[in-house]
């Protein structure tokens, strides 16, 4: 509860709401004892004082009615008859909305329906309807906008109250024999309480407005006592001659619904914990990159894709993670390297901050290169950028569910990826669409190409992913985990798939997964990543062979052999490290069983240990790799 | 498809038939005799019994209300004994002018909200958004007819670019033209609350949508930034917007009732009100039914229009 007031504190437009709120109910309440005119004695010959005059600040009215005390009086009522309003509209809707979704059933299914039909009113039909039936008068005009709101709150209450009658304590209320009556009271009722202060707190300044509306238009408080609103509807015939008359009440009505409304959406943010988290800021259309970031050097000239010192972060708040922290990488023209490690390893995000995908904020470059053939990738203009994915450096990502878009079929999808680079004709793209979903073997392709993605399997979407993928002939593909979300059967198809596609066109893969049987199988050459590093790199047949890094070793051991069944499989104890705390010297200390005191202090360097092999380890399962 | 409207179709009925319960039982509940209302208090007790058997009042409740219903489905919803014409025609007439009041309104709101909600989504934090942000809260705590007041005093009165009410000039021709330049503030003063409204909503649908994956994809194809907002985000933001236009319809027709006050506009929500202050019980029964089930109708073309948008929905 502190921490909700002082959230809301701190957002300054809802203080201000809650300020200007308050000073105009405190006015409202000091009312009658304050020096005020008698709002309803008229004095002609002074009617339509202008404003600012001698004994009249506000002017007086076409009855020459002090303007200013009858604002006063004139708020008070109107207040006092919206929060009584949203009083009777959320206890009745409360108690509904709490018998409904309590008991359930039978119960729930008629007051449901009766609920229905009554929003499938436009709201003021009804309350038009109810004053038609009981007369016009202010009292009639609050029924009438209590009753209209009243299945707003049952619908949202039954809602909540769905959710807590099954939790265990009611049903430990209910098995230690209370009757339904005392564990609503006691039970159900205090857990929906503050859903329904709030609920009512929103829809107060609603309540202000549609009583004023409907004394507005005359079916409310009725002469000599106003409200805002028939002061607003008296006022309307000396719009013209006499402006300041609707001026007064109309401003009034602003300024008390913008403070309702503002201390509201104060309320709901406070109340949202993905406002906290940014998980509601938009992503920019590239990563941020630091401006005092230092870049890497090239250190191979003939490297198609080249990563160097690359640091990609995650400032959340007060904490900074460092997902990636200094990655070097070469990817040779054609080749397949794959980057492996356990979730959470920083794998991904190295994958994306390459073209710069990384949702930032919160995500941002801080450090390193990326080179394309020689040209500088991090920090370059967004247009360079955007013509480049897709066209030279092409992903596939892992759910092909989420990763499609569900409303477009894929062979626009596909047709797209096509004519964001290429200025071809709608059809020629088409017949490519058909031909890319011929080529990554997708049966019946002209038909398959008007499907949805959901109305496709997993393995035929990842195929589309890898279809769109090959549409501009890429130089470099980044495959993240293209199989993980995939059955079985279905990932040794993909791979395969993938496999045959790298050997006929000649394109390099950067594969990054979790699964070293993955990469025995696609693979040249593996870098194994931990907490944001590569700790190991080789060729996959010495990496498999000979692992060196005693994680690498571990992480092997993790994988099932077919056929093979007698050796014992070892999960590595622990979990990685969290990346905004990571300890001094090796990260995988705490997990290693050759742990030595050197391991924690200072940087451990990743040094060859043969002409192909690199290892990240003061103290290496092999020395040295045979040359 | 067409299955998918015809099944929308018969779940509106029991709706329509609880509409139809909760007027009549609304109006029946009003205390009084209406034949004294109609006759007046001067009326002999003899001629106020022969009113009722004729007005069918003599049965009991039950039997009025499917009295009352038959008439309704052959469209037969009384007479207005103030206006001495049938309601279905007054209402029909009404109906229409607020039909072109409420539709424009309903069309401006939808197109500025989304284009509002979209900018500021895409500029989020933004000079663009924050502006926005500051002009939806004005928006959607004015009280539209105050706000129809002082575009009044302002536009027609100070300004002269607009008449200042009524539906047609009282001399003229009653051309496209005329009808425009008379719809013009009206349109726009119901439209603001409502245009505030979808502006916020499809901010944050625009701003959930943005952090999918698909975007990412989008952008990992080489999407220009303005196809990832218009085409890729958008249209999968329209997925939650597109229910709460049809909610957003229902309040531009309330909010039509006071503008309509305030412009002189000969709407429905001007008969309704006319009818309940001259007690014209009959009028106020026949006019609401007849827009609440115009908008149950209107709300199953949202829905078809929501199954053509999102080819998910089972059809």
């Amino acid at each position: 509860m502190m921490a909700f007031l002082k959230l809301l504190a701190r957002n300054q437009l809802a203080l201000a709401g809650l300020i200007v709120m308050g000073l105009v109910v405190l006015l409202a309440v000091l009312t009658p004892i304050l020096p005020l005119a008698d709002p309803d004695v008229t004095n002609t010959p002074a009617r339509f004082t202008p404003p600012f005059s001698e004994g009249a600040i506000l002017g007086t009215d076409h009855l020459g009615r002090d303007l200013l005390s009858r604002l006063m009086w004139g708020t008070r009522l109107s207040l006092a008859v919206g929060f009584a309003a949203a009083f009777i509209a959320a206890t009745i809707g409360a108690a509904i909305g709490i018998i409904s979704g309590y008991y359930g059933g039978r119960t729930d299914n008629i007051i449901m329906r009766f609920v229905d039909v009554l929003m499938a009113f436009p709201y003021i039909l009804l309350a038009l309807a109810i004053v038609a039936a009981l007369g016009p008068g202010l009292m009639n005009a609050l029924i009438a906008v209590a009753a209209v709101n009243i299945p707003f709150f049952a619908r949202n209450i039954r809602g909540i109250t769905v959710g807590i009658a099954h939790k265990e304590f009611v049903d430990a209320a209910r098995l230690a024999g209370l009757s339904d009556a005392k564990i609503i009271l006691t039970e159900i009722l205090p857990n929906v309480l503050p859903v329904i202060v709030i609920a009512m707190s929103t829809t107060v300044g609603w309540m202000i407005l549609e009583t004023a509306g409907l004394s507005f238009l005359g079916l409310g408080s009725q002469p000599p006592q106003a409200d805002l609103g028939s002061m607003l509807g008296e006022a309307r015939s000396a719009l013209i001659t006499n402006p300041h008359t609707s001026l007064v009440p109309g401003v009034m009505i602003l300024i008390i619904v913008m403070a309702i409304n503002l201390l509201g959406d104060g309320v709901r943010d406070a109340l949202d914990p993905r406002l906290k988290s940014g998980a509601l800021s938009r992503p920019l259309p590239a990563t941020l990159v630091a401006r005092d970031r230092q870049t890497g050097e090239t250190a191979d000239g003939t490297a198609l894709l080249e990563l160097s010192q690359l640091e990609t972060q995650f400032h959340i708040g007060p904490r900074i993670y460092r997902a990636v922290g200094g990655v070097d990488l070469q990817i040779q023209p054609g080749e397949c390297l794959g980057l492996i490690g356990e979730s959470g390893s920083g794998k991904s995000v190295t994958a994306l901050s390459i073209m710069g995908l990384v949702a930032s904020p919160p995500g941002k470059i801080t450090g390193g290169s990326v080179y394309y053939r020689g040209e500088e990738l991090v920090g370059a203009p967004y247009e360079l950028l955007r013509s480049l994915r897709g066209r030279k450096v092409a992903y596939i990502f892992q759910d092909p569910l989420a990763t499609l878009h569900p409303l477009y079929t894929v062979g626009d999808q596909l047709i797209e990826a096509v004519r964001v680079h290429r200025k071809v004709p709608k059809a020629e793209a088409r017949a490519h669409a058909i031909e890319l979903l011929k080529s990554v073997r997708i049966p019946n392709a002209e038909d398959r190409v008007d499907n949805y993605p959901h109305e496709m399997s997993g393995g035929m979407r990842q195929r589309v992913g890898i279809a769109m993928a090959l549409a501009n002939d890429p130089d470099v593909i980044i495959a993240d985990e293209p199989t993980t979300a995939l059955d079985v059967t279905v990932q040794a198809q993909i791979l395969t798939l993938l496999d045959d596609l790298r050997r006929e066109r000649d394109v390099a893969i950067l594969f990054i997964t979790h699964d070293f049987g993955v990469v025995a199988q696609l693979c040249d050459r593996v870098a194994v990543m931990y907490a944001g590093r590569i700790v190991e790199q080789g060729t996959t047949d010495e990496i498999l062979a000979t692992p060196a890094h005693p994680y690498t070793r571990r992480l092997m051991a993790c994988v099932p052999e077919l056929g093979g069944g007698r050796r014992r499989l070892e999960a590595i104890p622990g979990l990685p490290p969290v990346v905004d705390k990571l300890p001094a010297g090796c990260a995988f200390a705490d997990r290693c069983d050759k742990v030595r005191a050197a391991c924690r202090e200072g940087n451990i360097t990743l040094d060859e240990i043969g002409a192909t092999r690199r290892v990240r380890c003061i103290a290496p399962e092999i020395e040295e790799v045979p040359a | 498809m067409g299955r998918y409207i015809l099944r929308r179709l018969l779940s509106a009925i029991p709706v329509l038939i609880g509409i139809s319960v909760i007027v009549f039982a609304i109006m029946a509940m009003i205390p009084g005799d209406p034949a004294t209302a109609i006759l007046g208090s001067y009326a002999t007790p003899e001629n106020v019994a022969e009113l009722n058997r004729d007005l069918g009042l003599d049965q009991p409740l039950v039997q009025r209300y499917f009295i009352w219903l038959g008439n309704l489905v052959q469209g037969d919803l009384g007479r207005s004994f103030n206006l001495n014409r049938p309601v279905l025609d007054e209402v029909l007439e009404r109906f229409n002018a607020t039909l072109i009041l409420a539709g424009t309104a309903f069309i401006l709101c939808s197109f500025l909200g989304i284009a509002a909600g979209v900018i500021s989504a895409a500029r989020q934090y933004g000079f663009a958004d924050k502006a926005i942000t500051f002009a939806v809260l004005l928006g959607i705590s004015i009280p539209s007819f105050f706000l129809g007041m002082m575009m009044i005093l302002i536009f027609a009165v100070n300004l002269r670019w607009f008449p200042v009410s009524g539906m047609w000039p009282i001399y003229g021709t009653r051309d496209i033209w005329a009808l425009i330049d008379h719809l013009t503030m009206p349109a726009l003063a119901l439209a603001v609350v409502a245009t505030g409204v979808i502006a916020r909503l499809s901010r944050s649908a625009m701003l959930e949508v943005l952090r999918q994956d698909f975007i990412r994809t989008a952008r990992a194809k080489g999407v220009r930034e303005r196809g990832i907002i218009w085409r890729h985000a958008l249209r999968a933001a329209m997925v939650s917007i597109i229910p709460v236009l049809g909610i957003q319809a229902g309040f531009v027709l309330s909010g039509a009732v006071y503008i309509e006050r305030v412009f002189q506009w000969p709407g429905i929500g001007q008969m309704l009100v006319d009818a309940i202050l001259r007690r014209d019980i009959l009028l106020v029964q026949g006019g609401v039914v007849f827009v609440a089930a115009c908008y149950v109708l209107f709300n199953i073309i949202v829905d078809v229009a929501q199954s053509l948008l999102d080819p998910r929905i089972k059809t």
